[in-house]
């Protein structure tokens, strides 16, 4: 079992003139167990797997897999080695069955084998009834399942599964997950890249990159010790706790801070004392355990501070306790295709309402058919009074909106983007002027104006998103999967912003299918198939579904019982 | 408003030439094709083989052949004294026709009867070969008229063809000015049909339906900057035509470009309508292909649209290319009066109005 899989020594890679993809990486993975490949979208995780598949050759160092070397003996290689890349290159107009025999005609299956293997692995992947559906129909766990099962057709001695969680349901992924865990057993080795941190905490080693370098290697639980002794949880806190959190990241010794429900949950830096949290008579400061999230920050220097120049340059809205958002049994339907069904709730001023569910659960078109770009089968929206499909250009000018990835013109520069949303807004003369000023100061893109947004980093094309989406002063902001793939520091910068601009006012609708960010949202809806299965703040549905089996439910917990509970009710 | 406009189109703009190699295939390529397309597209014959097989032992049979040798269209003559030999360089496609020549050419001719000359053509290559036998047919005529005596000259009824507008019948005097109007549709197609297309794909499309703009905002802000271009190309053909193929220009630009501005919102309005029920770049490519070969063909500039059959006539009434070939060929060649400028302007206003409201109406049905 301690045999290495995979040798990777001094690897680097580069693509184009810009920063290597991969840069001097030397680690190695060993069958019998996951390995996860852990970090933000570019870190190089992919670059990396196809780097041992060799389908891609190293700029330097050498890559040895299962004996062989990639330059030399790719072919040899590629016949032991099953690989799932991120898009699994299903043919979706073809059935289950046709993509399997297709698939097997690939690899070279003797026919003889085929039975038996079709059916152990329909039965293990639980696709035998679906064998005559189009891959096209297929949920995302199913389709997922079914790219495993066509990597697994010739027993693989390595498995390479890239970002095989990404667009699934927790229940699937929990799923996805045991299969690996039990092919762990026969001694294949499993390579499970990811950009989830909960991901990695369960990996049996890790390696953690960032943008392109090798972070650590080794257990993930060797990690999160670095943070032992000082994450915390500070509860029982009286007033807003999110205006307690930039006061706390902004105290000296103090490395990180994120909302979690009703708490903050803080790493400290080593050596300060819990002290520096003390806070009013009732709140009270716990030692939490650590997580591997918590490591990753500390391992990247400390999340940003509390403070947000973004918020601080808005203008307090007026602050009637009135609803900004009203959802009123919206209904969307695609031909028979229920895509969400009767989902109401209001959002209070100032509020952050999170749309958490897995992907096509209905949660982006929610979101979409109340911002106006969907109409609603049946049920209204309204944001600010207005129902955004009939009412005029004002009413849209009251709401900022980031749509799901990067969705700004890449092929213009930082500058004239901002200059587009700025004149698109309605700003004009001295104040757009000095509109782009403060963002572009605040957001340090002057070192950026003439660069094609498409090129920029990742990380700052999530802030020129933002910053494009705030221009305006909104009353409403709808957020997208705001933060999906980008590193914890950004995001920690982002929703430092954000929770600056609730406090000025801003109400916010966001969506994810991030569970960990569902924590810093007030109240969640959780979209579950089209429905609103349960709605709360994070801690009472976490409330919900505590047992004397788990006292301390996550929130990927809380929606996995909250989805069976639903399911047990409809049955 | 305007300022959303403003902003809107200076996008646009920049979305399409900020990219130095966007810069290249708005410029390059349209220049190159004006070039290639009006050497290539003649439908002028020239340097084809003939085959000859002269029976005729006469001095009238040299005579032909030497007249058929002189004209500038064959290239090259190919004697023979075999009738199978005529039949396999037909076959092999190495003379288009072949002229036999009957044995008492000389005979009657000099006897004052019809001396006989066959004629033999590819029928694959029908269209050349009708043109080639025109050629024969006036070269042969002119022989007839040279050995008649002036009793039957004045019996004879002499035809004086002469050309107006185009008085040598130059091919490019034709393909040119229609050139400009056909170049000038593909690229507004294919600039206007990306435009929406593209920001669907990327997802900005969503960003701007859920900006302030309003549907007729984003029409003008995304229709201005392809008739921008395609003002000036036009601008850049009619100099090129001008000055280069030394086309004559004899009617008024001011109407010729009165009736380009409306010609091009007809064009954006078909490019936007077929953006705009594109999910994919790709879908626009070919949703813009499957209106551009038909728009073509059944515009009148290859084929006359009287040829066409009855039915398929009124089809051409909703292609803007069939109203502005009029025009456009209209100024270049004679000096088109206002009052048909008018008649052939107002349909394409008319398919403009069209196109760019249902273009309109998809946009925001299409958000459904």
């Amino acid at each position: 079992m301690s045999e290495d899989f995979v040798r990777i020594e001094g690897v680097s890679k580069a693509f184009g003139s810009g920063a290597p993809a991969l840069d001097q990486i030397s680690a190695a993975i060993k069958g019998g167990e996951i390995t996860g490949l852990v970090g933000p979208d570019g870190a190089g995780k992919t670059t990396l797997i196809r780097l041992m598949t060799g389908l891609l050759l190293p700029d330097a160092g050498t890559l040895t897999v299962l004996g062989f070397d990639t330059r030399r003996e790719a072919a040899r290689i590629q016949a032991a080695i099953g690989y799932m890349p991120q898009r699994f290159g299903l043919y979706e107009d073809l059935s289950v069955q046709e993509n399997l025999d297709l698939y097997a005609d690939l690899r070279g299956l003797p026919q003889v084998e085929r039975a038996q293997v079709f059916d152990e692995l329909l039965s293990f992947t639980d696709l035998k009834r679906f064998t005559q559906r189009l891959a096209g129909k297929l949920s995302g766990g199913m389709k997922q399942k079914l790219g495993l099962a066509c990597a697994l057709l010739k027993k693989p001695r390595l498995l390479l599964l890239d970002e095989p969680g990404v667009g699934v349901d927790p229940i699937s992924r929990r799923e996805l997950w045991k299969m690996v865990k039990d092919l762990t057993s026969e001694g294949i080795g499993v390579v499970w890249s990811t950009a989830y941190l909960d991901e990695a905490e369960a990996c049996t080693s890790v390696l953690l990159l960032n943008q392109g370098k090798l972070l650590f290697t080794g257990p993930p639980a060797e990690l999160t010790r670095r943070v032992d002794g000082r994450v915390f949880k500070v509860t029982g806190i009286e007033g807003r706790r999110r205006p307690l959190l930039a006061s706390l990241l902004d105290r000296p010794g103090v490395l990180d801070g994120v909302i979690q429900g009703e708490a903050i949950r803080i790493v400290t830096e080593p050596g300060a004392r819990q002290d520096v949290l003390r806070e009013g008579e009732g709140t009270k400061v716990n030692p939490a355990p650590p997580r591997f999230e918590d490591a990753f920050v500390d391992l990247l220097g400390g999340g940003p501070g509390g403070r947000s120049k973004l918020a601080e340059a808005t203008q307090t809205q007026a602050d009637a306790d009135t609803h900004v958002i009203e959802a009123r049994g919206l209904t969307k339907r695609f031909g028979d295709f229920t895509a969400a069904q009767d989902i109401t709730f209001d959002i209070k001023r100032g509020e952050i309402f999170g749309l958490l569910g897995p992907n096509g659960a209905g949660k982006s078109t929610t979101f979409k058919m109340l911002c106006g770009l969907l109409k609603p089968t049946a049920g209204e929206g309204r944001v600010a009074g207005f129902d955004l499909r009939r009412d005029t250009a004002e009413a849209r000018n009251r709401l900022g909106y980031m749509a799901q990835k990067f969705s700004l013109y890449g092929d213009l520069s930082v500058a004239q983007n901002l200059d587009f949303f700025a004149g698109v807004y309605g700003l004009k003369g001295q104040h757009r002027r000095d509109k782009i000023k403060l963002v572009t100061d605040i957001f340090d893109f002057a070192r950026y104006a003439n660069q094609s947004a498409k090129d920029l980093p990742l990380g700052h094309k999530q802030r020129l998103a933002l910053a494009c989406a705030v221009m305006h002063e909104p009353e409403a902001l709808f957020l997208d999967e705001p933060t999906s793939g980008v590193d914890p520091i950004t995001r920690r910068e982002f929703w430092t912003h954000i929770n600056g601009l609730v406090e000025k006012g801003v109400t916010i609708l966001v969506t994810t299918h991030f569970m960990d960010e569902a924590e810093y949202c007030d109240r969640i809806s959780l979209i579950f198939r089209g429905k609103s299965i349960a709605l709360g703040s994070p801690d009472e549905l976490k409330a919900r579904v505590a047992s004397a089996d788990n006292p301390d439910p996550t929130m990927e917990d809380a929606f996995i019982a909250l989805v069976e509970g639903s399911e047990k009710e409809a049955a | 408003m305007w300022g959303r406009i403003h902003a809107l189109i200076i996008k646009e703009l920049l979305a399409i030439l900020r990219d130095p190699r966007g810069r290249l295939v708005i410029i390059v390529p349209p220049i190159l094709q004006l070039f290639v397309f009006s050497y290539a597209a003649t439908l002028e014959v020239t340097n084809v083989d003939i085959a000859v097989l002269n029976r005729d032992s006469g001095k009238w049979g040299q005579e032909l052949i030497q007249r058929i040798e002189g004209a500038p269209s064959f290239r090259r003559i190919q004697r023979t004294d075999e009738q199978k030999k005529v039949h396999e360089l037909i076959d092999r496609q190495e003379v288009i026709a072949a002229v036999q020549i009957g044995p008492d050419f000389s005979r009657a001719l000099e006897a004052g009867r019809a001396g006989e000359v066959q004629v033999i053509l590819d029928g694959r290559r029908s269209n050349a070969s009708q043109i080639v036998a025109g050629y024969l047919n006036q070269i042969i005529a002119r022989l007839a008229a040279d050995l008649a005596t002036p009793r039957q000259l004045s019996a004879a009824v002499t035809i004086v063809p002469r050309n107006w507008f185009n008085p040598n019948l130059t091919y490019i005097w034709f393909t040119v000015p229609s050139l400009v109007a056909i170049i000038a549709l593909l690229i507004g197609l294919i600039v206007t049909a990306l435009s929406v297309a593209r920001e669907r794909e990327l997802g900005t499309f969503d960003q701007l339906m859920v900006s302030p703009l309003r549907t007729h905002e984003i029409l003008i802000g995304k229709l201005t900057p392809p008739m921008l271009i395609g003002l000036f190309h036009i601008t850049i053909y009619v100099l090129t035509a001008v000055f280069f193929f030394e086309i004559p220009l004899r009617g008024s630009l001011v109407l010729l470009y009165g009736s380009a501005l409306f010609y091009l919102a007809s064009v954006v309005g078909i490019g936007l309508f077929i953006s705009s029920l594109s999910m994919t770049q790709q879908q626009a490519i070919l949703g813009a292909f499957v209106f551009m070969v038909p728009a073509v063909l059944l515009s009148g500039f290859a084929t006359p649209i009287e040829n066409m059959p009855d039915w398929l006539q009124p089809v051409t009434y909703v292609n803007p290319l069939r109203y502005f070939l009029v025009v456009v060929k209209g100024v270049f060649l004679k000096d088109i009066p206002l009052s048909e400028v008018l008649h052939n302007t107002i349909p394409l206003a008319l398919i403009a109005l069209f196109t760019l409201s249902a273009a309109a109406w998809l946009f925001r049905s299409r958000l459904e």
